[in-house]
């Protein structure tokens, strides 16, 4: 396999501050590397120098062998955990948007064929997550679960070279997770992705992960805690993966009632 | 039960609400009735009678001089004056709003510009405007301008700015330029705000017109309060402060069935 994302000794230095150090790391194609370590250990910081909201300090990052600038491009996508999708516009209108961007400079809307041909493609993406019967409704009649389904769906319609994901699955009930792994990992496979993703949830990081990395100070100055950053301690390749997502009864029933929900308040 | 749990339901909360309109109506007829009865010519409380008939002369009977139904010449000067510039209000305060909002090196640049015009008492700016203006329509509406767009714009500013900075991320990893991500992921969200904006600003707005008209004016609703002050004439003052409270409530209604029928979005409750 290919390194499609490489890390060339960065750092991340804000004045006295070291976030990261040393991060020296080459990211496989098609890979799903998991991202996990305590708060303040960088995670997030690692998440935007991939997403380019910011630049490293020291050091490179290549994509595809290219240096990457430190601006956020459609190369790039991401699902955070909370807001990653627009209020103003229905799920269709949502997973269209970029499609619309690209084609539409000015306006930043399509007419006519290229919005109908727009239009399909969402929706057999909305089919896809699973929102098939949401593509009028609102973010705001979805539920959690469903909202994460639709910045997963907004996110893959720009055919992103790396899927960055903040935890995105946190804000999310035990049993409506179960169901949103079986998707990302169907999704992963189905689009040949490469997926970034950091959690809190080790459990998460190993069962969907092909890839663990743990970020942590390697040394600490108790006097000065700013002193020294973060880098990824272990980098855990899986190769064997455990059988976690076999379909449960108990969480199609809870899929099901999630959706009956949505549909009550719908009609309200 | 605990009288926080008491909650009327629709119809008794209507007439719940109707209940102190009404008792402060009886309170008037009382008092002018007592009034009149120690002093039938009493100018100050005058009786719902004296007031139709005060007012007929304005509604219906043409004015001698000018040939105009008084009442209705100053309404719509009034309503000219005030949707002209709500309108220039609404307009420039989208425009300059949505800038600063969306372009960082805009706000640090203008920022400090709008907040010192906007803590100027727009009423100590009039005597300016009338210098620069004259005493014409120019300088009646420019005065609401002044007086109402620095709030629009500030808040509209701070409202686009502190759109969560996820979106206009995930915009830009859908590949939106700077352009297209204000056209369509700030201004779509901006308009409800402006028209909440709007309607806060009403109060403002009529106080700055009344202002201007009591000033310099020969027609408005404002201009004819103030001219007939000289002659004690609160039975025409009293009519014309209920209809400005009614035009006030009903361009607020308006304002809120726009944004409400314009931005269904905006006024679901998130779950």
């Amino acid at each position: 396999m290919s390194e499609l994302l490489t890390f060339d000794n960065v750092w991340l230095e804000y004045g006295e501050k070291t976030v990261l150090e040393r991060v020296d790391l080459g990211i496989a194609e098609r890979s799903f590397v998991s991202i996990i370590g305590p708060s303040g250990a960088g995670k997030s910081s690692f998440l935007r120098l991939v997403l380019g909201q910011e630049g490293p300090s020291r050091g490179r990052i290549l994509l595809d062998g290219k240096k990457l600038t430190p601006e956020c491009g459609p190369d790039r996508g991401v699902v955070f955990q909370r807001y990653s999708v627009f209020p103003h516009l229905t799920a269709l209108r949502n997973v269209m948007f970029g499609r619309e961007c690209a084609k539409a400079p000015f306006t930043a809307r399509l007419f006519g064929a290229a919005r109908r041909a727009a239009a399909e493609e969402a929706e057999a993406m909305l089919v896809e997550v699973g929102l098939g019967d949401a593509l009028h409704l609102y973010p705001a009649q979805l539920s959690g679960g469903m909202q994460q389904r639709l910045a997963i769906a907004q996110a893959l319609m720009a055919r992103p070279r790396v899927l960055l994901l903040d935890e995105p699955f946190g804000a999310l009930d035990p049993g409506i997770r179960q169901d949103m792994h079986r998707l990302i990992l169907g999704l992963w496979q189905e689009h040949s992705l490469t997926v970034l993703m950091v959690t809190h949830d080790i459990g998460e990081a190993f069962g969907l992960g092909t890839r663990v990395l743990a970020f942590d100070k390697r040394r600490i100055d108790p006097h000065a805690p700013h002193r020294f950053g973060a880098t990824a301690v272990y980098d855990l390749p899986l190769t064997r993966k455990p059988p976690l997502y076999t379909p449960d009864p108990e969480r199609e029933v809870l899929r099901l009632t999630e959706s009956v929900i949505t549909r009550t308040h719908d009609s309200q | 039960m605990r009288w926080v749990n008491v909650r009327p339901n629709q119809r008794s909360a209507v007439l719940l609400g109707a209940v102190p309109l009404l008792l402060l109506v009886v309170a008037y007829l009382f008092a002018a009735a007592a009034r009149h009865a120690a002093n039938p010519a009493d100018k100050i409380l005058p009786t719902p009678a004296a007031m139709v008939a005060a007012m007929r002369g304005l509604l219906v009977d043409a004015d001698p001089l000018s040939g105009h139904l008084i009442f209705w010449a100053d309404t719509l000067a009034s309503l000219e004056r005030l949707g002209l510039a709500l309108g220039i209000c609404a307009l420039s305060a989208l425009l300059v709003g949505m800038v600063l909002g969306v372009l960082p090196s805009a706000r640090a640049t203008f920022g400090g510009l709008v907040t010192t015009i906007a803590v100027i008492p727009p009423i100590a700016l009039l005597p300016i405007l009338f210098i620069v203006f004259g005493l014409g329509e120019t300088a009646k509406v420019a005065l609401i301008v002044v007086g109402v767009t620095p709030f629009l714009i500030r808040d509209l500013a701070d409202h686009v700015a502190a759109l969560p900075q996820e979106q206009m991320i995930k915009a830009q990893t859908l590949g939106a330029s700077s352009w297209q991500l204000a056209l369509r992921v700030a201004l779509p969200q901006a308009l409800p705000r402006l028209i909440a904006g709007l309607r806060l600003s009403l109060g403002p707005a009529w106080v700055y017109l009344i202002s201007a008209e009591a000033i310099a004016s020969d027609v408005g609703l404002g201009y004819r309060i103030f001219l007939v002050r000289r002659y004690l004439s609160m039975d025409i003052i009293i009519p014309y402060v209920a209809w400005i409270s009614l035009l006030a409530i009903v361009m607020d209604v308006a304002l809120a069935q726009l944004s409400r029928r314009g931005f269904v979005w905006a006024h679901q409750a998130s779950r």
